[in-house]
């Protein structure tokens, strides 16, 4: 592997994340959808959101790490895709608004009967936007796009056989994934019934997406010829099968009601197929464009590298804090904890507020000193500390007595 | 080899150049729509987090169950802006490439980074959010405390790496043009060791007191005109307040300073600011008025103000439109009125601050005059005007270059067709999301006071 390549493999392993949980968030919005009417409908929309609710804008996220990584790292790639694809692509983001607006939406409601409204106006959403997405990775696999802005016809680049087969296979594999997921979360906290009209959907769902994908072999064998030959004969055929064996291990768990364990093999298809793909494509990036000659500079790439690395080490254990909670169940709304009250810590004497006051104006004095007054840069970093200086230390002495009585 | 490579690149850059584009007014609105839609999200999550934080901080320390009633209820109005941001932003950054592809396509390795790090802050963002939000009556007190740092600390770094973006559009460093090909690219020092986004930087971040203060203040000073005024009112309303007019003091010196690095790195954005048409020794400041033909007319002239201001000297020359040709000049009037109209608006809150202030300082209350209310209920939208005018101004400003004086907007723009469609649809998505956010803003804001704090309706989501 080449320093040019790395910043590509970070942006597909955020691509796998984001298929695996955004595309669950997009399922479960695919159940919410046809969920039909009456208790059983509300109960599994309602189990849909609540498993989603904290997690999704994280989720979210990693579709915006790849949009980023890509154009830092190959812009002349993503000028030529963002241009030529502009139609799917702006679907997608009009979905991912929509989507947002349902969680936004939802904190205000109060009946289940605007519930109901808000979700299945905004599940549409969760629809279209792995469909467009799906269609975009369609058109890069089939080398529908060359430089240029456009580079490419608008519309025949992405509603060609490919692209709308690997559209429905992400909308299918979203609503596997997430009745997977959705199992498993209905069975942690003892809701079997629902667990049960889960695993049902994620047995079918499971059926579809794979009858999806041998179809997709078929669509591409003569619509891109290049990456089925790569797939099925060279170097991409152990990513092939690797997601072949982990979608039907999914199956097979799923139907024992092992839907733990179910939860890793599903995510694991979904990032073989993505890997498969890459390694089939490799070295094309577009039509007439290979990875090597895509890339930004050394500096560029080696700075993108570090930065993603050294967020890595950051986001990852966050991310682990987040989910260990939520798959936990501590971050659950509907059920109560018990809550300790806080102990009265040692009152810490407060700045006298004569002594604050006074402090606040020289601090405002000192800052308009310099920076208003002084002209030099450094003088203008001092007074800029002056004036938060000035907000923190008369912060304490703006709030009136009556509002805030912290006891003394 | 070399040489090879670099003619293969060049084919590739020339055959990304900028494609026919009769809409390119009507991208720049959509782009304009999309940043004001996004823009005052921005700023409730640069403050929120801090405002909500002291609340939990003083319900820590004293235990008293009024101030974790306010931050629940806080907590609720900022997962729905908070969400209604992570999708408008998202939009954003689909735009730079759907609208720009040109700008991604040949810069893209210079300013990327800044967006790729940004990238980062969203994530902590996004993932303390969710535990803040749901860890209420599941983490302890000081530990749920703990989860809402990182949200605070992250909506500042998230705006410094947007703002390096911004600074260095205005003022591009750390590559080498070579034949139209972008070169010796250093990406660290052309967004970080610039100087000129510290300025914006500070501004912006004042601005998200401002207006997450004054807006927050601006509802319960309309509830105290309709008679809800109890102790819970008065704090929430007091603590965003306390902060909003402090800031806004500081924004005054801040905006100036502003002013200076202007006229120091863009005169001619300064000029289009201030209407001055001719390069002037003691050029005057001209308050109002209407710009044509190279001058201000029906304005009312303040002399040689505009060469105090801009480099302290009162007979300092000051470089006007004319230095550049007609067709490197920023749209004069559009820039000139949002800039009178941020100035304008920020001297009246300025005022209204000092006004508080002296009230809470000196005589350790809230002021009880109703017309101070009043005045509350509208600086709240006028706060968010004045934000807009303010990214207009610096904007529309920048005008008619994408990269000053590297690149034109007219060759960043996509070839795609279909504009008009998607600024329409968008526009309409947008109209639909605000209504609904401001139907939930209500929702909450009318649900009755729930003081035990630890009641939660099953239906309750956040």
């Amino acid at each position: 592997m080449h320093l040019y390549d790395l910043p590509l493999v970070l942006a597909l392993i955020g691509l796998a994340f984001y298929m695996v949980l955004a595309g669950a968030d997009f399922g479960a919005g695919f159940w919410q959808l046809t969920a039909g009417k009456g208790k059983q409908a509300d109960e599994i929309r309602d189990h849909a959101h609540h498993a989603m609710a904290p997690v999704w804008e994280a989720n979210h996220v990693w579709l915006i790490f790849v949009l980023t990584v890509v154009w830092t790292a190959y812009p002349i790639a993503f000028g030529s895709i963002a241009s030529t694809l502009s139609i799917p692509l702006f679907i997608a983001g009009i979905g991912i608004v929509l989507r947002g607006g349902a969680y936004a939406l939802r904190a205000g409601t109060a009946t289940a009967r605007e519930q109901r409204g808000v979700d299945s106006v905004f599940a549409v959403s969760s629809i279209l936007t792995p469909f467009a997405l799906g269609t975009v990775i369609g058109a890069l696999a089939s080398e529908q796009v060359h430089v240029g802005n456009p580079g490419g016809s608008l519309v025949a680049s992405w509603l060609n056989p490919t692209s709308i087969t690997i559209g429905v296979l992400a909308v299918a594999s979203s609503a596997y994934l997430a009745a997977v997921f959705l199992s498993g979360d209905a069975a942690r906290e003892g809701r079997h019934a629902l667990a049960d009209r889960f695993r049902a959907r994620a047995l079918a769902a499971g059926l579809a997406a794979g009858a999806v994908a041998m179809a997709g072999l078929v669509v591409l064998h003569f619509d891109a010829e290049r990456i089925f030959r790569r797939l099925t004969e060279g170097v991409g055929l152990p990513a092939l099968i690797v997601s072949l064996t982990a979608g039907i291990a999914t199956l097979l768990l799923v139907w024992h009601r092992r839907y733990e364990p179910a939860r890793y093999t599903a995510a694991l298809a979904v990032a073989a197929t993505i890997a498969g793909w890459a390694v089939a494509q490799n070295p094309v990036f577009l039509q007439g464009l290979t990875v090597r000659q895509a890339a930004a500079g050394h500096d560029v790439l080696v700075a993108v590298v570090v930065a993603t690395l050294a967020g890595a080490l950051l986001l990852f254990p966050s991310l682990a804090l987040l989910f260990r909670l939520t798959l936990g169940g501590e971050l659950r709304s509907g059920k109560q904890g018990s809550r300790e009250s806080p102990v009265r810590s040692h009152q810490r004497q407060r700045l006298g507020a004569r002594l604050g006051a006074r402090l606040a104006v020289a601090f405002l004095i000192a800052g308009i000193g310099f920076l208003t007054i002084a002209n030099a840069a450094w003088a203008h970093g001092i007074g800029v500390a002056c004036f938060f200086g000035f907000i923190l230390s008369g912060y304490r002495v703006a709030l009136p007595d009556d509002v805030v009585d912290t006891g003394n | 080899m070399v040489h090879e490579q670099m003619a293969h690149l060049t084919a590739i850059v020339a055959s990304l150049a900028p494609g026919e584009q009769k809409y390119l007014f009507q991208a720049r609105q959509m782009q304009a729509l999309s940043f004001a839609v996004h823009i005052p999200l921005v700023c409730f999550g640069i403050a929120f987090p801090a405002m909500l934080l002291y609340v939990e901080s003083l319900y820590l320390r004293t235990g008293d169950e009024l101030y974790r009633t306010l931050a629940r209820r806080w907590s609720r109005i900022m997962a729905a802006l908070f969400a209604a941001g992570v999708v408008t932003g998202t939009i954003l950054s689909f735009e730079m490439g759907l609208l720009w592809p040109n700008f991604t396509g040949t810069f893209g390795s210079v300013f990327g980074l800044g967006f790729a790090i940004e990238g980062f802050s969203f994530f902590m963002e996004a993932i303390f959010i969710g535990i803040y939000l749901y860890g209420w009556n599941r983490l302890s007190p000081r530990a749920h405390f703990a989860s809402g740092i990182p949200i605070a600390i992250a909506g500042f770094t998230g705006s410094l790496t947007v703002i390096s973006v911004n600074g260095w559009m205005n003022h591009p460093t750390g590559f080498r043009l070579s034949h139209g090909n972008v070169v010796d690219v250093h990406p660290v020092s052309a967004l970080f060791g610039n100087w000129y986004f510290w300025h914006e930087l500070v501004h912006m971040y004042l601005a998200g007191y401002m207006v997450t203060g004054f807006v927050l203040a601006g509802a319960y000073a309309f509830g105290r005109l309709k008679g809800r005024w109890g102790r819970y009112e008065r704090t929430a309303l007091a603590i965003p307040l306390a902060a909003a007019t402090l800031a806004s003091v500081a924004q005054i010196f801040v905006g100036d300073w502003n002013g200076r690095e202007v006229a120091a790195a863009q005169p001619t954005k300064l000029a289009a600011f201030e209407g001055l048409g001719q390069t002037a020794k003691g050029a005057p400041v001209h308050v109002l008025g209407w710009y044509t033909h190279g001058h201000v007319e029906y304005g009312i002239p303040i002399p040689r103000l505009l060469s105090f201001l801009a480099f302290h000297s009162t007979s300092a020359t000051v470089e006007g439109l004319d230095a550049v040709a007609p067709a490197d000049r920023p749209p004069v009037n559009v820039v000139r009125f949002a800039f009178q109209t941020m100035v304008g608006i920020g001297s009246l809150l300025a005022l209204l601050s000092v006004v508080y202030l002296v009230a809470a300082v000196r005589r350790k209350r809230l002021p009880e005059s109703a017309w101070f209310y009043r005045a509350l209920v509208l600086a709240a939208p006028l706060s968010v005007v004045a934000l807009i005018a303010g990214w207009v101004t610096t904007e529309v400003g920048r005008q008619p270059w994408v990269v000053y004086h590297v690149m034109r907007t007219s060759d960043a723009v996509t070839g795609a067709g279909g504009i008009p469609v998607g600024y329409a649809t968008l526009a309409a998505v947008y109209l639909a999301l605000a209504c609904g956010v401001a139907w939930v803003l209500l929702r909450l804001y009318r649900k009755p006071l729930d003081r035990g704090g630890s009641q939660q309706p099953a239906s309750e989501t956040a």
